[in-house]
């Protein structure tokens, strides 16, 4: 299927230098679209986050050993290998600003999209959601709820994104330029240092143009040709060099 | 006396035998209907499935009971658009069972998907560039026309054809069947190959993720050439399974040796297929995503390399070999475990493409990991082999089901 090109592309950029792993951007996400709490979470295959923090590691030992945390939303893939195999058109790209939507209330609950999406970013509901006495007061009114059996994602806060076109609007400028930081995603706006920057990847006024421009910026698994909307940014080599899988003396990845 | 309703000139058991038997069937019946209760009532999180293998023993279940039961729309080509007479010893068995492959596949996928309620969807918002649109086009429809391929042989009950009105629309039916055949085998062909499209399109998962022509990954192929390998000799096995239990004869035993040559000689095409593929796969794609041929198994996470020796070698390459030999089709028992063999290489081929390639780490940071199916898959998948020997079990007692019985049984 022929990628669309967008005039508006929402991009992310995590700089994997600064983030500390301290899980306030999943914990934001969850609070912001409504992630019902885990009744159980010893299966950490069964946990439900749609911004998932990885522990990388370089591999050597004390004193030489180093980690870093990769939070992993969905990457809004500019080829998505999850929309196109979706037998329902559940799951599409084809809105401005190229976020990968995800259609609740038409999903059949396949699961075909999981097994095709190789970052893991897609969470199945395997029971209905259930919020402890009160706390459903707390959910966020712009995001539906999902039953069980429907798959659900990262969608970059999409509803922010519609609020904050709805804000220009009555402002009387322009919804497809958007300045910068007028819609950001709940876990962008939470990150105590500041690790994840977003905006509009085609917009040259928005520092995240300027910034996935840099040698030490790069994407995740780009040889497979999932053309991901989410960049990262980190100046250490072995960091980078875990973008990708690489043969041995294999150069060709982003920045590596 | 319920003899009255057998077919003519046939022995059966006595209905008291009948019915424990019945019995026995319905434990399993049971255990998995009440794990279909717990699922639809609490939702899939009863199952061993989870967020990494969104697929498992069910999918491969269905994909291999869709494979096997490609004996009944290649008998039906061969029959009627071939022209292969002596398959008429075994068509309505072969509809029969796969009628039982097809509709059990589609019980499955009730439980499978987490909103049953929605399965038509696929109809009212389908999506063309998905190979699973056109899976779920396909097997309703050759589903259905399986059904309309089994009515006629119900019709033929003894019973029930003195009826007038039976009896005319059976023979309608049965004037007919060629064009169903035509229809089944043109459906057949496509869902067969689109379930290998399923995987070979997904360029997120080196295992499966294929080339092709046009717009089919080469999977698409090796499916449908596979299930045309291993159908008629799984047809052949069914029939032998029904001998075993009932004691009867009931298939002639020159019939099931053309059905193992049949399968003997698509499974030498699809396998020599299947082994440069194979090749391809490991010297050309694998190197492109960065990926080596060892990365893609671990033994220690039970996705070790002898699972694709064994599909490719001992279950693949060995019973091609064995069912092409007229000396091993001379000896029942070697012919027999050829076609057994041959099941199971399909089966393993199934379960990789299902369940390995889910389980392989794409993401350079993240770790091998392994699926247990657990109880209410597997009492589920029971239910629905419990199913089909139900469903085959009345229709053995009051169809006629086999043409050579009465014959075969004379001799003896
Ligand atoms: S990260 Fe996965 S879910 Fe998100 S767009 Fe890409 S393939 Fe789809
Ligand atoms: S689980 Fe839902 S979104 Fe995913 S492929 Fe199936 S129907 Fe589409």
């Amino acid at each position: 299927m022929q990628a669309i090109e967008f005039k508006v592309k929402w991009g992310m950029l995590v700089n994997l230098d600064k983030c500390t792993g301290c899980g306030a951007c999943t914990v934001a996400c969850r609070a912001e679209n409504n992630l019902s709490p885990e009744v159980e979470a010893g299966n950490k295959l069964r946990t439900n986050d749609w911004m998932n923090i990885y522990e990388l590691s370089n591999g050597e030992p004390f004193p030489h050993h180093e980690v870093a945390y990769l939070p992993r939303p969905c990457m809004q893939c500019g080829k998505p290998s999850c929309s196109t195999v979706c037998p329902v058109v559940a799951t599409t790209k084809d809105e401005e600003g190229g976020i990968v939507s995800q259609v609740y209330p038409r999903c059949i609950g396949c699961r075909y999209c999981m097994a095709a999406c190789p970052y893991h970013a897609r969470y199945f509901n395997w029971f209905d959601p259930v919020w402890p006495e009160g706390m459903e007061k707390t959910l966020t009114p712009y995001v539906s709820a999902r039953p069980r059996g429907v798959v659900e994602k990262c969608t970059f806060c999409h509803h922010r994104f519609m609020a904050a076109k709805e804000r220009a609007r009555m402002n009387d400028e322009d919804p497809t330029q958007l300045a910068e930081d007028a819609y950001i995603p709940a876990c962008a706006e939470i990150c105590p240092t500041g690790a994840i920057t977003f905006g509009d990847l085609h917009n040259p006024d928005h520092e995240i143009s300027k910034l996935v421009a840099s040698p030490n910026a790069f994407r995740l698994l780009v040889k497979l040709g999932t053309d991901p909307q989410v960049y990262y940014y980190s100046e250490r080599e072995w960091v980078r060099k875990l973008g990708d899988n690489y043969l041995k003396n294999d150069k060709g990845g982003e920045n590596v | 006396m319920s003899s009255a309703y057998w077919p003519e000139g046939v022995e059966r058991c006595s209905a008291g035998k009948f019915l424990v038997w019945l019995a026995a069937i319905s434990v399993f019946l049971a255990w998995g209907g009440y794990a279909a209760f717990q699922i639809f009532s609490n939702g899939i999180g009863v199952t061993g499935l989870d967020n990494y293998f969104g697929f498992g023993l069910w999918i491969t279940f269905d994909l291999a009971v869709i494979a096997l039961g490609a004996g009944a729309f290649f008998s039906g080509f061969l029959r009627y658009i071939i022209r292969i007479d002596e398959l008429k010893n075994v068509i309505n068995l072969a509809v029969i069972v796969g009628f039982l492959c097809y509709s059990g596949a589609m019980l499955i996928l009730v439980l499978d998907i987490g909103q049953p309620l929605r399965a038509w969807f696929g109809y009212w918002h389908p999506n063309v560039h998905s190979m699973l649109t056109e899976v779920i086009f396909c097997i309703t429809c050759y589903c259905t026309v399986l059904i309309i391929e089994y009515v006629p042989l119900i019709l033929e009950n003894r019973k029930i054809n003195q009826n007038k009105f039976c009896h005319h629309l059976a023979h309608n039916f049965h004037v007919y069947m060629p064009l169903f055949a035509g229809i089944g085998t043109f459906l057949s062909f496509f869902h067969q190959g689109s379930l290998g499209g399923m995987y070979g399109v997904l360029f997120g998962r080196p295992l499966v993720y294929r080339e092709g022509f046009f717009i089919w990954p080469w999977t698409f192929f090796l499916f449908i050439s596979s299930a045309i390998a291993c159908g008629p000799a799984f047809t052949m096995l069914c029939g032998t399974l029904m001998e075993v239990i009932t004691g009867r004869k009931l298939i002639s035993y020159k019939t099931k040796a053309l059905l193992a040559k049949i399968s003997g000689l698509l499974l030498c095409f699809y396998i020599f297929f299947k082994i440069l593929d194979t090749y391809a796969w490991a010297a050309g794609i694998l190197p492109g995503m960065g990926l080596t041929f060892d990365e893609m198994f671990s033994s220690e996470h039970g996705y070790g390399k002898g699972l694709l020796w064994a599909e490719l070698f001992w279950f693949g390459l060995l019973p091609a070999i064995m069912l092409v030999l007229p000396q091993v089709r001379k000896i029942p028992a070697l012919m027999y475990l050829a076609a057994i063999m041959a099941a199971i290489g399909v089966t393993i081929n199934r379960f990789v493409f299902t369940v390995q390639g889910l389980a392989i780490p794409v993401m350079p940071f993240d770790r091998w990991t392994t699926y247990y199916p657990n109880w209410a898959e597997w009492s589920t998948s029971l239910m629905i082999v419990a199913y089909g020997f139900l469903v085959m079990s009345l229709s053995y007692r009051y169809l006629p089901i086999f043409p050579q019985e009465v014959e075969l049984n004379k001799q003896a």
